[in-house]
């Protein structure tokens, strides 16, 4: 079981951190929050497990890419919520930039030849 | 997993945010009109196992080295806890070794590291005059006033005289020590008064006003503590002193010419005329403070300009006289320096052996264990992580260990200040401050990771097939060949220490039958200072107390003989002379002039001492003030001075006067003056008597100091004696009592301490080596017990099975001594200094320890040895 959580962290990473951050870029959102919107803004796609998400934002929160604070919810609810941090803003920037020159180059790949 | 406290909020931090995570998505699926178990039941299921998304999520705090190293700590804890024999030895070791260089290192860091209790006191400089031939001479009072007065790189300088007189009043009439200093002493040591001033600027000048400061005790003892004691006076010796200041009792300057005393005056309230000469150094050394910026290099430059300029002024007594300057740390500690820093290597050593002892004791045990870590292997467990582990337990043992060994260490100390010389400097600075229990953490840790490296790196090794395969009592003899050199090792660094014990007792066996030139058993030594209203008194009346005292002491039961004396004491005080021929004239300056130890005393003196006389006579009762003056001279005088014709008869003057010069009318044998075991090498041995009744009028003083042969043991006396001395006059006073033999041993007791502290180093040493020795034969012979067995059922004979083991450990024990042999011819050379009469390479102790060493090796051997003769052969192949 272990191995299973293990193995798709080092798959996703990077690139789920670029998910989490681009999502922060909206405001504040707890963890629910960031999966539902990355899974609603995938279409459906991308369902991120709860195993890699939050190991996920604790590893940006220690890398002081976003930061976190307690909130109580409208039910009473304690619930944890994350922002972006500047320095997580100019990581997205750089992760952006990036990831739109790997999909670009790896689009060139997979076009077919002329 | 127990998580620490702070890290369990963390802990229920992530969980209610997963909670809250849970509960919203069970919420939604609730909005959307899904029952309770239902959501609840897909909720779980999409979000998989609670507990491993938390351990994965705790993995990213960065904490996983820490719970793991908790882990192997609570581990380490066990496993030590359920070998406690193992751990017994171990601690006991290590706290020995740790304990005995947390003490030494005490010593050392209040001694030598310690920053000095003074403002800046790298500025800070001893003054001495250094004359052709002695060092570090003092300073006569007129060079002092030019010094302070052209030099450019001192912002002040002080001198000092320690001195002794009698406080009258308050109380019984009391003899007391004082010293003498000039203005600026205490301003440059920037000690402040606790009430009043220092003496000012002029105030130290012959015939300055009558001032003097006092310590906090007298004040306290002899005032009260009262707050108007400022202004009072204070009688000395009959005259009135104005108290102006109260030195703290805080201030404990120790330097070789300088004690605190309960009373300071003004250098020139000594009212002594040779104040106003060049010739004169009276005991005078000085302190000096250098400007900011300035480097102690500069100041001697500057100085060395001032020294050749008084030089040319004044040629007759300045010809080759140089200021000296020497950094006051190295004028404190210099001289204790080499004896301590010699012990901290020996104590370093016993360490080493401690750490080689408990790493074997390690070896032997991880052979238990190979087992253990092969599985731990075989289940994934990568090597560095078992290192770690293992470790984290070695240096647990070592932290425990050190604990221990700091208490050790506080008792120790404790002790040591009670047993060492009150004379050693910054004694009372000895404590476990944080300085040292740092060191005793660092040396701790070091020894853990040192002890435990070799052996963690042995046990990890991954030879997983063959260790689980076999069961584990044939293994590799490669661990043993380890096992074996630390033994080696350890033997070797025993040996050292040995060496370096058994040359110091050598030496000190040497000394103690070195002939000091006279006899020292049944002599002793004290003061009277004759009652306070003889302090006026003209010198007749003065030389009749003395006589009529002198005669008194004679007469006791019990003294074969006494003699009043000053000057030079044999060991002990040293005054010294320069004199000429006298059918030669003066020479232009006093470094061309002869030089001799002097001493002044009674006919008594020569039975008093059993110095041998050898040619002429000694002095009588008819060598007197009025008689003509005669002196005594020792052989070295007369061969230095007089190598080809007879000394008797030659005439010596010492200065212009007509009775500054006398005839030689004896001949006695030399005196080790400076110690039974420096005397032959200082430059100043030869030795003048001049007769203690011929002094000038204005040299006999009320303070006097006696040397007495008793026909018994001298201090019994004591009682009769002070009697006699009160009968003459109540107000008569006894100081200062103390034996000869206790003047000796005096001179040898930075040896026989070193001796002793190395001694028992050493048998620390060489038991540990002989556990360590006994300990590898011992694990040894349990591992082959079956061999042994299958031997004797085969046919050996028992003695055949022991003569094999013992093989065994007289081979290591003989690389062990061959290499210590070899260590020890290098490290000795060290203490070269501190021996006396033999080599550092002595043969005969090389030898004696090696014997001594091999034997106990043996010893060890032989206990475990017998073991295996007695192995039954039928158990023993039962056993597998």
């Amino acid at each position: 079981m272990r191995h299973r959580y293990q193995n798709r962290i080092e798959l996703l990473q990077g690139t789920l951190d670029l998910l989490v951050l681009q999502t922060l870029q909206w405001g504040p959102q707890h963890g629910y929050g960031i999966s539902q919107s990355i899974r609603i803004n995938s279409g459906d796609v991308l369902d991120v497990e709860t195993g890699s998400l939050y190991p996920a934002l604790h590893r940006l929160e220690r890398w002081r890419l976003i930061k976190s604070e307690w909130k109580t919810s409208a039910n009473k609810q304690r619930v944890k919520q994350y922002q972006l941090t500047a320095a997580g803003k100019k990581k997205l920037l750089g992760e952006r930039s990036r990831w739109d020159a790997l999909t670009a180059a790896i689009a060139g790949v997979l076009k077919p030849q002329e | 997993m127990r998580l620490p406290l702070w890290r369990r909020n963390q802990d229920d931090d992530l969980r209610t945010e997963l909670n809250s995570h849970f509960k919203m998505a069970v919420q939604e699926r609730l909005d959307r009109g899904e029952s309770l178990e239902t959501a609840e039941s897909a909720v779980r299921r999409e979000f998989g196992n609670d507990l491993l998304v938390r351990e994965v999520t705790r993995q990213q705090w960065g904490w996983i080295w820490f719970d793991q190293f908790l882990q192997d700590l609570r581990y380490g804890a066990r496993t030590l806890l359920k070998a406690p024999g193992f751990t017994l030895v171990a601690l006991a070791t290590l706290a020995l070794g740790i304990g005995v260089n947390t003490a030494l290192f005490s010593v050392v860091n209040a001694v030598l590291l310690s920053p000095l209790p003074y403002p800046h006191p790298e500025q800070l400089v001893t003054l001495h005059m250094s004359k052709p031939n002695f060092e570090t001479g003092a300073i006569p009072f007129p060079n002092f006033r030019d010094w302070q007065r052209q030099n450019q790189t001192f912002s002040a300088m002080a001198l000092s005289r320690a001195n002794s007189t009698t406080l009258i009043g308050l109380g019984e009439t009391e003899y007391i020590r004082i010293n003498f200093v000039t203005s600026d002493f205490f301003s440059i040591l920037g000690v402040q008064p606790l009430k009043g001033r220092n003496f000012l600027q002029g105030e130290d000048e012959l015939g300055g006003p009558a001032l003097v400061q006092i310590s906090e005790g007298l004040w306290k003892r002899k005032f009260g503590a009262s707050e108007d004691t400022v202004g009072k006076t204070l009688n000395l010796g009959g005259s009135v002193y104005t108290i102006v200041g109260i030195i703290p009792a805080s201030f404990d300057l120790q330097l070789g010419s300088f004690s605190p005393t309960d009373v300071y005056l003004p250098l020139g309230q000594w009212g002594n005329n040779a104040l106003k000469s060049r010739r004169a150094a009276l005991g005078l050394h000085g302190i000096g403070r250098i400007k900011p910026g300035l480097t102690i290099e500069q100041a001697r430059a500057d100085m060395d300009v001032v020294s050749q300029n008084l030089a040319a002024a004044f040629p007759d007594t300045n010809t080759g006289m140089k200021a000296n300057l020497i950094p006051i740390k190295q004028s404190m500690t210099g001289r204790v320096q080499p004896v301590l820093l010699l012990l901290l290597g020996a104590v370093g050593f016993v360490l080493l052996i401690a750490c080689l002892n408990v790493a074997s004791l390690l070896l032997a045990r991880s052979q238990k264990r190979s087992r253990e870590f092969a599985i731990r292997a075989a289940l994934g467990a990568g090597r560095m992580r078992m290192i770690r582990q293992l470790l984290t337990e070695s240096v647990l043992l070592s932290i425990a260990g050190g604990a221990i060994g700091v208490l050790i260490a506080a008792i120790i100390t404790r002790a040591a200040v009670g047993v060492l010389p009150q004379t050693m400097p910054r004694l009372h600075n000895i404590r476990l401050d944080s300085h040292v229990l740092l060191f005793s953490l660092l040396i701790s840790l070091a020894a853990g990771i040192a002890f435990g490296l070799a052996p963690a790196w042995k046990t990890s090794r991954p030879e997983l097939q063959s260790k689980l395969q076999t069961s584990d009592r044939r293994t590799s003899a490669e661990r043993h060949s380890l096992q074996n050199s630390l033994v080696v090792v350890e033997i070797a660094t025993a040996l050292v220490l040995l060496v370096g014990a058994g040359l110091m007792l050598r030496t000190l066996t040497r000394l103690w039958s070195v002939d000091p030139g006279f006899e020292t058993r049944n002599m002793m030594l004290f003061g009277v200072s004759l009652s306070p209203s003889l302090a006026n008194a003209p010198p007749a009346t003065i030389r009749a107390s003395l006589r009529e005292l002198h005669d008194a002491i004679q007469a006791t039961p019990g003294v074969d003989a006494v003699s009043l004396r000053d000057g030079s004491s044999p060991m002990g005080d040293e005054d010294d002379i320069y004199f000429w021929l006298a059918n030669q004239p003066r020479p232009l300056s006093d470094s061309a002039m002869n030089w001799t130890l002097r001493y002044l005393v009674q006919p008594g003196y020569l039975k008093a001492t059993k110095i041998p006389l050898l040619r002429g006579r000694f002095f009588s009762e008819q060598d007197t003030e009025k008689s003509p003056p005669v002196v005594v001279v020792d052989d070295v005088f007369a061969s230095t001075y007089f190598p080809r014709e007879e000394a008797l008869g030659k005439r010596i003057r010492w200065g212009p006067e007509p009775r500054e010069e006398a005839e030689i009318v004896g001949i006695v044998g030399h005196v080790k003056q400076w110690g039974l075991d420096s005397d032959d090498t200082n430059s100043l041995r030869a030795q003048l008597y001049q007769a203690f009744d011929q002094q000038a009028d204005d040299q006999i003083g009320p303070n006097n100091r006696l040397i007495l042969r008793a026909s018994g043991p001298p201090l019994q006396l004591l009682p009769t004696l002070k009697r006699t001395v009160q009968q003459l006059n109540a107000e008569n006073a006894m100081f200062d009592a103390t034996t000869m033999e206790q003047v000796k041993s005096g001179t040898l007791q930075t040896r026989q301490i070193s001796m002793v502290l190395l001694a028992s180093f050493a048998g620390l040493a060489l038991l540990l080596a002989a556990v360590g020795i006994y300990g590898v034969i011992a694990y040894l012979v349990g591992r082959r017990t079956q061999e042994f067995g299958i031997r004797m059922a085969l046919g050996a004979q028992r003695a055949q099975v022991l003569f094999m083991v013992m093989a065994e450990g007289a081979r290591i024990a003989a690389f062990g001594v061959t290499l210590g042999v070899v260590l020890a011819l290098a490290l000795t050379r060290l203490m070269t200094k501190m021996l006396f009469g033999i080599k550092p390479t002595d043969p005969s102790t090389f030898a004696a320890v090696s014997v001594l060493l091999a034997m106990i090796a043996l010893v060890a051997c032989y206990l475990p040895a017998r073991r295996a003769m007695e192995v039954d052969p039928m158990v023993a192949l039962r056993y597998e």
